[in-house]
């Protein structure tokens, strides 16, 4: 499905045709093209991008905390074009009770540490990453501090006793 | 012998009586070295002189900025940014505002304010650039271009002091316009710098054009085909030294950079010379942007004219009911940006920096992601340095020219 502010846009009427399952959703604000891609058809819609619209590059990934929304958690992957000079933007939701989704390594590599960052920040796993580690924080630390429910100030230890 | 070793804690890494002429070794660069300018922790595999494997660990600047972005007001977020890399704080500065005003849509910026912002802007790649050429010179063991590097930095820190009030963490670039009024005597300041800066960057080159070690040590190393870097997501000079023309300031323009008239420079030889090249000749460029800044510097305000997101003049304050209102407004409870969410993308002197905001309409951001450059970069570093030799790992970990608080934020 298309949104309607997207109708003629080129990009997602050709994934439209080639995928017509995958889109969920979009918007146009800020004449930032974003569409909501369903989480199991994501690497599938990349890979398209990438091999036959020219999209050969990730920006980033990043994911949003909702809660207490359900599904609660946003990952963003954010693609660019150098041939058309565009850039999109793609969106997954992952639900708390199915904490999990596709590595999207295997399509751009730089997707590596971007996926790390998020399952050390949101604590979203990805399947098939073939070095799914804490990325900025110690391997034993525990909670996951970009969630809206990890507190910004206080320690856990005390370090006055010591 | 294998008794005594066994009782060492060092027999991990002593060879085995089989493998004694194949013997890998670990070692670890960092976090404490010198080269990697920063806390950076390279794990690297060595056979014999060989880097079989090169394992970056970071983090150990990671100091939180995006979630401490998430519980301050809009305006307080700008002095965040700064610190997010301390070379290039005004590219952080004016990522953030035009994120921001991007969110905000109603708001015009005027022509003085978005001229001043290129010209700092590119200040600010300047200074970048002179930290990186002194630095990496420095590693290669040429000391003198340090000193010279420095020298014309400390000039350029004098102007961002002039400007701001601030040597390094500025935030002078503001949603809405600039933090101040650009300062009496400012195109005298800024026009000696630019009158001596040309010749001071052909000094650099002659320093290190004619340097055999130099040459020796920068030629041919550091090579990885054009297309992995753009998968790792590599960009900035860089990929200019790998022969693709691209730089967001000409391919998708921002803060009226379309009305200067200046060069992207591309090399095809991809080396580590390839790069310090490109880096030299855009100070060059930079230069003549600020040249033409200085000259053609429209008159006008230099903030936007919408009172209830940039702070009202003092003077207003004393006098005017309506402004101490909104300056009440703005320091207690903080403008608020309409609901939605904006990726604005920059040429930093390092490469893409883009920042991902998130607003749910509150004085507050929801959400920050920022898209360093360093980060990127960084990625790139195994592919850099496996099946080279170690002594030239200090020079093409150099020239990806990163900063450890961007990568780590």
């Amino acid at each position: 499905m298309i949104p309607e502010t997207l109708k003629n846009d080129a990009i997602a009427l050709a994934l439209h045709t080639h995928e017509p399952e995958a889109i969920t959703g979009g918007h146009n604000d800020h004449n930032e093209p974003t569409l909501f891609i369903a989480r199991d058809r994501i690497v599938p819609v990349c890979s398209f991008l990438k091999t036959s619209q020219e999209f050969n590059r990730l920006s980033g990934i990043t994911a949003v905390d909702w809660t207490p929304a359900d599904p609660r958690f946003e990952v963003v992957y954010l693609l660019h074009s150098l041939q058309r000079n565009q850039r999109i933007r793609l969106k997954c939701w992952v639900s708390e009770a199915d904490l999990e989704i596709e590595s999207m390594t295997g399509v751009w590599r730089s997707a590596n540490w971007y996926e790390r960052e998020i399952f050390d920040m949101f604590g979203i796993g990805f399947r098939n990453h073939p070095d799914l580690r804490r990325i900025l924080l110690p391997a034993d630390w525990e909670g996951h501090p970009l969630r809206k429910d990890y507190p910004v100030h206080g320690h856990k230890y005390s370090y006055q006793n010591e | 012998m294998q008794e005594l070793l066994a009782h060492t804690d060092t027999i991990d890494i002593v060879p085995s009586q089989e493998d004694t002429r194949r013997h890998r070794m670990t070692l670890n660069m960092g976090p404490q070295h010198p080269s990697t300018h920063g806390v950076l922790r390279i794990v690297l595999e060595l056979d014999g002189e060989n880097i079989v494997s090169a394992t970056p660990d970071i983090g150990y600047l990671h100091t939180g900025i995006e979630k401490e972005c998430e519980v301050k007001t809009w305006s307080q977020v700008v002095t965040l940014t700064d610190r997010v890399d301390y070379l290039s704080n005004l590219a952080n500065n004016l990522v953030y505002a035009l994120a921001v005003e991007k969110l905000i849509g109603d708001i015009e910026i005027p022509p003085k304010a978005q001229w001043m912002r290129v010209m700092m802007a590119e200040f600010s790649r300047l200074n970048s650039h002179l930290v990186w050429l002194g630095t990496h010179a420095i590693d290669i063991g040429a000391m003198t271009v340090f000193f010279y590097c420095f020298r014309e930095r400390e000039d350029i820190l004098r102007i961002f002091e002039m400007f701001s009030g601030q040597r390094m963490m500025t935030s002078y670039i503001r949603p809405g316009g600039l933090a101040l009024e650009p300062p009496r005597g400012w195109q005298q300041a800024v026009g000696k710098f630019i009158n001596n800066f040309p010749s001071k960057v052909d000094e650099y080159d002659e320093l290190l054009e004619n340097n055999p070690i130099w040459l020796d040590r920068t030629k041919g190393v550091g090579m990885v085909p054009l297309e992995d870097l753009l998968d790792l997501g590599v960009t900035g000079p860089l990929i200019r030294a790998a022969g693709l023309k691209w730089d967001i300031r000409k391919s998708e323009p921002y803060s009226s950079y379309e009305k200067f008239d200046f060069e992207i420079p591309v090399h095809t030889e991809n080396d580590v010379y390839a790069r310090y090249r490109i880096r030299l000749e855009e100070m060059r460029q930079s230069t003549r942007i600020i040249k033409q800044a200085l000259e053609g510097m429209p008159d006008g305000p230099f903030v936007a004219d919408s009172p209830k997101i940039v702070l009202p003049e003092r003077e207003k304050m004393k006098t005017q009911m309506e402004a101490l209102i909104y300056h009440f407004k703005i320091i207690t409870e903080g403008y608020r940006v309409p609901a939605g969410e904006a990726y604005q993308v920059i040429e930093s002197p390092r490469g893409e920096i883009g920042y991902y905001i998130v607003s749910n309409g509150t004085s507050r951001p929801y959400r920050v992601f920022m898209r360093t450059p360093s980060f990127g970069n960084l990625q790139a570093l195994p592919d850099l340095l496996e099946g080279r030799l170690i002594a030239d790992s200090i020079a093409a970990l150099g020239s990806l020219d990163f900063v450890l608080g961007d990568v780590d934020r």
